[in-house]
């Protein structure tokens, strides 16, 4: 067998049944747990956002007064009110549920948890103990907020619903029921799950790392993985502490948010975009590790500008600290202070370049082979391209006035989130698959996969643009007939993703049952970086003996 | 396993720890920074205006600039206080940097004795830095027996500072709101009654979350 230097015998004994994955102290094991909880939350997610295509499809009420005489069982008129609320937690369930229990745990408790240790030459997280407990606080978070959707919030409504960005008053005397202590208490678990993680994976990747694997020569994705988890630790704590805030106020009496006591609402807003901006790069930035490891392996070329490359996340994570007040050009800050947001803004916009740019290098004069997780790439780069255009667009306060709140915004962050960040799961599942399981993929299913999503998703925000500068506004379950036809045409974009999630699912389930060997590198010379020194799937317990870097 | 692998465990794992404590450490003083921007907060808009905060002062302007200036009065009564509470006048057009005297007057339409407390700010917002009140009822916890009414000064003065600040050298109003919200310990039966009605969750349900 391959991979004799990690296979000692009286070592690779597994444990057995349900101890192995609840007990489990072993970074792969728990990676796949991570990646098993993000597909269930996603479908989960994914639904929540095909309901709300499938009701604005249309002008009117179609689906939601219905929905909600079902679920909630109102009767007679009550039904449209309680359905418009419905509405209003589907959208505030659905981002909740894609952040927190999919795109986090995929990325970062899924891919991370599999390929850092691996990449690094370490045999196992710093500490597994604390590996098994963040992934295991991430289930009853998940179950907390799926309950809240079912607890009395505001008088005569079920369900959190004030957006993700859960802003006071609404939160607060808006929605005295206890869904909102779920929905917070479901944050505060989520959230210590990631800083946990986030330790772990800082302590390893400082003090874990193989002899000769200098900072300088680690691979990117563990590069995005390190500025990922300092941004974690740096920007969840502000909002537990906002949130906490929050619990107080609603429970405990304190006015740290009411006006009343002396307090002020908009302070939560800027502790809430503290943490919110990073937030979004805390999605992408693993991301752009998986996507810069594929058009490197892909091209058979050493990525263009490595060190650019890293230290253009290292930029990209600590201008993101001090730009937040561009989410709240509308609150009133004086023409100064938005000058200054406008401006690092778009500051940016230039690290985010040199990775884009470096990219396009490393495929330039490359030998490309477009297998797969190549396609998927590139279609992030493309699709996150688009995304980032109108973030520089949004980045303007003048402009942001218009389009603040519409589906302009909408638009932008799903490009990058929706599109960009999804795409790079994607793009890293088919990459990393035949590695973490053994077996390969259809390539046709793949591809058929890819294709019908890149149309799907497109077909969803690209006319998206169109009806936020028509001004449409964000969060309402109904609008005027004029918007009537793009409308329409995003929600059947909405269907073709979810067929093609369908897709995803068969693509999986077909791998699985034909057992294809991968062995140990299905995608050739270019690619270099550890885990493909290792028969797939990998050993339960690799490098006893350390790799020595070159 | 050697000797010498032994104690490389050893050491990673101390060395583990440590990085693990420090990670820890400034976990908990992000959380403890949370806290404190709600002092620091108040700080900056108490300086800086933010947010239509008005500015506190001891001593009259020095100087009176020879342009008209309207300062309007707005008053809001908040969350079930039963209060009959507006401003004497409307509006005053007086000279920046020229002090004036203005006020408000409440009136308790409840049958007992009811306390608000007033929050306060004016628009535009950036004009806060230059509102300059000299004597107001900021704050101040006010009670009201059946009946009374009672007559609320402020003195305060426009700032001559203004006209040399872009966004605001060219407006020709400012208002000046005043809200009164119930004092907590001392809600009205009313109040506290009046959304048990209006309120489809039961009393059980919203205790149930705290």
């Amino acid at each position: 067998m391959a991979g004799a230097a990690a296979h000692d015998a009286h070592d690779d004994h597994k444990p057995t049944g349900w101890t192995r994955w609840v007990y489990s102290t072993n970074h792969k094991d728990i990676g796949t747990l991570y990646l098993i909880f993000a597909i269930i939350a996603g479908i989960i997610g994914g639904f929540l956002s095909v309901m709300m295509r499938w009701e604005l499809a249309e002008p009117g009420i179609q689906i939601f007064h219905g929905l909600a005489s079902i679920v909630y069982g109102y009767e007679g008129d009550a039904a449209i009110d309680g359905g418009k609320h419905m509405f209003n937690v589907f959208t505030t369930g659905h981002a909740l549920i894609m952040i927190f229990f999919m795109v986090m745990p995929a990325l970062i408790g899924g891919f991370a948890n599999w390929m850092v240790p691996i990449m690094i030459g370490a045999p196992d997280m710093a500490f597994p103990r604390m590996n098994n407990i963040s992934f295991w606080l991430l289930p009853p978070a998940f179950i907390l907020l799926l309950i809240s959707m079912f607890m009395p919030s505001a008088p005569g409504a079920y369900g959190v619903g004030g957006g993700w960005t859960i802003y006071p008053p609404l939160s607060t005397s808006g929605q005295p029921g206890p869904a909102m202590d779920f929905a917070i208490l479901s944050l505060h678990i989520a959230g210590a799950s990631s800083i946990l993680g986030a330790i772990n994976f800082i302590t390893t990747i400082f003090n874990m790392r193989a002899p000769g694997m200098t900072l300088h020569k680690m691979p990117l994705f563990a590069w995005s993985v390190l500025i990922t988890a300092f941004l974690l630790l740096l920007s969840l704590p502000v909002l537990a502490g906002a949130i906490t805030m929050l619990l107080t106020d609603r429970n405990f009496g304190t006015a740290f948010f009411d006006p009343a006591g002396g307090g002020d609402p908009i302070l939560f807003q800027h502790l809430f975009w503290f943490f919110g901006h990073p937030e979004v790069y805390i999605l992408i930035l693993p991301g752009f590790g998986i996507v810069s490891h594929i058009v490197s392996t892909f091209s058979r070329k050493p990525i263009f500008g490595y060190l650019g490359m890293a230290y253009a996340m290292v930029a990209i994570g600590a201008v993101g600290f001090v730009v937040w007040a561009h989410h709240m050009y509308t609150t009133g800050l004086s023409l100064d202070t938005q000058r200054y947001f406008v401006f690092a803004t778009m500051v940016i916009a230039v690290p985010t370049g040199v990775k884009i740019f470096s990219w396009i290098a490393t495929m330039w004069g490359g030998s490309i082979s477009m297998r797969t997780p190549m396609l998927w790439a590139i279609g992030f780069i493309f699709l996150f391209t688009v995304g980032g255009v109108t973030g520089v667009q949004l980045a303007n306060a003048g402009l942001d006035r218009a389009l603040h709140d519409t589906y302009y915004v909408v638009a932008h962050f799903h490009y990058v989130l929706s599109l960009g960040a999804v795409f790079a799961i994607f793009a890293g599942w088919y990459y990393w698959f035949p590695k973490m399981f053994g077996y390969m993929y259809s390539p046709f299913i793949a591809r058929t996969h890819f294709w019908v999503t890149f149309i799907g998703v497109n077909l969803i925000f690209f006319p998206q643009h169109f009806l936020g500068l028509a001004g449409m506004p964000r969060r309402y379950i109904d609008y005027p007939d004029a918007y009537a036809g793009w409308n329409l045409v995003s929600s059947y974009g909405s269907y073709i993703s979810a067929v093609g999630v369908l897709i995803f699912l068969y693509g999986v389930f077909e791998a699985f049952s034909k057992k294809r060997e991968a062995g140990a590198n299905p995608w050739g010379e270019g690619a270099t970086t550890l885990e493909w020194q290792l028969p797939s799937p990998p050993p339960y317990h690799q490098w006893e003996q350390l790799p020595k870097i070159k | 396993m050697s000797q010498t692998d032994q104690t490389r465990n050893e050491q990673t794992d101390r060395s583990n720890r440590r990085v693990a404590v420090a990670c820890v450490a400034f976990f908990a003083s992000m959380v403890g920074m949370a806290y404190a921007a709600v002092p620091l907060y108040e700080m900056f808009c108490q300086i800086t205006g933010y947010g239509g905060t008005t500015q506190r002062v001891e001593q009259y302007s020095q100087t009176v600039l020879d342009r008209d200036i309207k300062v309007r009065f707005d008053a809001n009564v908040s969350g079930g206080l039963p209060w009959d509470f507006k401003p004497v006048s409307r509006d005053v057009t007086l000279k920046i940097g020229e002090t004036t005297q203005v006020s408000y007057s409440a009136k308790n339409t409840f049958s007992q004795p009811t306390s608000g407390r007033a929050s306060f700010n004016v628009t535009p917002q950036m004009a806060g830095a230059y509102f300059m009140k000299v004597e107001c009822f900021c704050f101040t916890d006010t009670e009201l027996q059946p009946g009374e009414d009672m007559d609320m000064p402020v003195v305060f003065y426009v700032d001559p500072e203004i006209v040399n600040v872009p966004e605001l050298k060219n407006i020709g109003t400012i208002t000046l709101s005043y809200t009164f919200f119930p004092l907590d310990h001392a809600k009205p039966l009313e109040s506290a009654a009046a959304p048990a009605g209006t309120n489809s969750n039961t009393d059980a349900d919203t205790e149930f979350g705290g």
